[in-house]
């Protein structure tokens, strides 16, 4: 069996959220999914035992009964009799809370069923999404004085409708194309073929794409990525054009993003795996998903799952005023840790600090080891995350707690040196060394990755800052600025309009 | 009877804000109207029946009793044995249940208790707005930086 739960705070009265809620046969007032509903046998929708039928937005017909109404509880539970979608055992509760400190409203919407085996993900995603929390959207909306969405115009339901499978035409698209390792002149505007998508593939209009310092190394060569005549670039954020057979949870119109190999980012449009796609809730703009996502995929692999920050714990991170330093502070901050950061001068020393380093070393003018001493009374930290390598490591070593942990994410001032792991056993630590690609390579992981992410970038726990815009067309410039050391936070490239 | 309902949103994760106040032991370290406490004969703080015996900072001093509490229902029962509030038959229970939308926390805290009808207004005013509302503004204030 598999439960979902979802939960919201409506800014309005109890009572007046109840209002719209407790009419059985109402939703097709207000959730944006649903297309016409009636009360079977003509019965009051507050008859318990009543049935409403009604139709899906998207085409579809579904039937469910009223089994329990409480006006004293303001809750309601219903189960499903018909369904196109095989949600077996179906039986979801919604229940409304007083938020006594402000006057609002907690909205609680949970159900439990049982899926077909190996459908429960996408199912949960169906219900939880599509259902409740496309709910939670439409009743603030209309709260707020805004009329339903026409399902017309925005078909939100993408999986209860079967997505539109493309045509199978290919279509020109402009791209930026490598015509040889060397320099940001090597990249070079063509107009491509950018295949229908195969089976588990779609095919994207990119509206924002990612700049990062990996995009050098592939243009060089330095990384072995990227063969000319191929595409570079890690992560864009678009809309989906058309899906290929057998792609379930997207559908044309969707906004995604992505960041991950392969390369391939710097174009128009581009047909890949749908597997390696986010989707994007609505409060997140292409241009921070683009400049986001892979900085803060990483943060999250390396603060949750290559080692689990705690509240209480001590964090030091290298370039703290970094690219992805600044999501590390940020997000450990807020996880509760204390955090340490080396920095090369004054300036990030303040940048750091407003991005949650609560300790930001200059490391050209004090030792870091004496900072961690003093914070942690002597005890050490209990994770260091360096991605600087060869000329940190040892101290790295030095600055952990007992039993802590070592993170290498990087290299660059050089690769770490042979290490003889028996001399660790004075400390009992733990050293890693992560590898992006190994945490993003299944829909689950992203989407893990995302569910974590995006909650952040949309309440401002993680601030985004794009510090430069280049149209896709001067990615060559974009490059000459990074390379030069002319940019701050994340730069980004822009298509069309 | 004597019902009090107050109910907050604590801008924190449902797991982090269980971490402060799971603690049956731990009230000084988060509302701001306790001085110390301890559990009596030395028994561990999540031991159902285990008793607080804490110190207001106004100098009073409360022993409650925990009935219930579940790690997965992140709740906590619990009754006053002794108290110079004049209440009788009081349980309280504190619950925190996650916000899904935006990785918050609801944190509902009730009680039901007796004790004489003229005081009922400001015995119910002093549990809900001075102890339960309290304790919440303090964890809003402790995590709204998060």
């Amino acid at each position: 069996m598999v439960r979902v739960r979802k939960s919201t705070v409506v800014n309005a009265p109890i009572d007046h959220v109840w209002d719209i809620l407790r009419d059985f046969n109402g939703h097709d007032r207000w959730h944006p999914a649903i297309g016409q509903s009636r009360i079977e046998d003509a019965l009051p929708s507050d008859v318990v035992g009543c049935v409403r039928d009604f139709t899906l937005a998207s085409g579809g017909r579904i039937r469910e009964q009223l089994l329990s109404l409480s006006d004293k509880t303001y809750s309601f539970t219903y189960c499903l009799l018909e369904a196109p979608v095989p949600l077996v055992n179906y039986v979801s509760t919604v229940r409304l809370k007083p938020v006594t400190d402000g006057n609002g409203t907690f909205w609680e919407w949970i159900c439990s069923f049982d899926p077909p085996a190996g459908r429960a993900e996408e199912l949960s995603r169906l219900v939880g999404e599509e259902i409740y929390e496309a709910g939670f959207r439409a009743i603030r909306d209309s709260l707020a004085g805004k009329r339903k969405r026409s399902s017309q115009s925005a078909p939100t339901s993408s999986t209860v409708s079967a997505p539109a499978i493309s045509s199978g035409q290919s279509m020109r698209g402009g791209a930026m194309v490598l015509t040889g390792h060397g320099g940001p002149e090597r990249m070079e505007w063509r107009e491509q073929n950018v295949p229908a998508p195969g089976p588990g593939q779609v095919r994207l209009r990119h509206n924002a794409i990612g700049v990062n310092y990996i995009d050098v190394y592939c243009r060089t060569g330095y990384y072995k990525l990227v063969e000319p005549p191929g595409i570079i670039g890690m992560e864009a954020a678009g809309s989906i054009l058309d899906v290929g057979a057998g792609v379930h949870g997207f559908a044309p119109g969707d906004r995604v993003a992505y960041a991950c190999p392969p390369p391939g980012a710097y174009c128009e449009l581009r047909t890949m795996s749908a597997d390696l796609l986010a989707l994007l809730p609505d409060e997140i703009d292409d241009a921070t998903a683009a400049a986001a996502m892979l900085k803060g995929v990483t943060a999250e692999f390396l603060l949750h799952r290559v080692h689990h920050v705690k509240e209480g714990d001590s964090v030091l991170i290298h370039a703290a005023a970094g690219g992805v330093g600044l999501y590390l502070c940020q997000w450990a901050r807020r996880l509760g840790a204390t955090v340490i950061g080396t920095v090369g001068s004054e300036e990030k020393a303040q940048l750091a600090r407003r991005y949650g380093c609560s300790y930001p070393v200059i490391y050209t003018q004090q030792d870091f080891l004496e900072t961690v001493r003093d914070v942690t009374e002597g005890r050490g930290v209990d994770v260091v995350y360096d991605g600087i390598g060869a000329s940190t490591f040892e101290k790295s070593y030095e600055a952990l707690a007992l039993r802590g942990h070592l993170v290498s994410y990087g290299q660059a001032s050089g690769s770490v040196p042979a290490i003889d792991i028996s001399s660790y056993s004075s400390k009992s630590v733990s050293v890693s060394r992560p590898n992006y690609a190994h945490y993003t390579s299944t829909a689950e992981e992203i989407r893990s990755s995302t569910d974590r992410l995006f909650p952040l970038l949309i309440n401002g726990d993680l601030k985004v800052e794009i510090g430069q815009r280049f149209p896709l067309r001067q990615a060559g410039e974009a490059h000459k600025a990074l390379e030069a050391r002319q940019t701050t936070g994340s730069t980004i490239l822009t298509l069309g309009e | 009877m004597v019902k009090v309902y107050t109910s907050s949103i604590i801008d924190a994760p449902a797991e982090r804000v269980w971490s402060v106040i799971r603690d049956f032991n731990g009230l000084p370290n988060w509302h701001p109207a306790i001085a110390e406490s301890r559990i009596e004969q030395n028994h561990p703080s999540d031991k159902i029946g285990c008793v607080r015996n804490f110190s207001l900072k106004d100098g009073g001093r409360i022993r409650e009793c925990l009935l219930a509490l579940s790690d997965y229902d992140l709740s906590c029962t619990y009754s006053i044995l002794e108290s110079p509030m004049g209440v009788t038959d009081y349980v309280a229970t504190l619950k925190l249940t996650p916000v899904t939308d935006g990785d918050r926390s609801f944190a509902e805290w009730s009680a039901e208790f007796d004790c004489p009808p003229e005081r009922e207004r400001e015995l119910a005013d002093l549990v809900g707005q001075g102890v339960f509302q309290g304790g919440f503004d303090a964890l809003k204030e402790r995590f709204g930086g998060r």
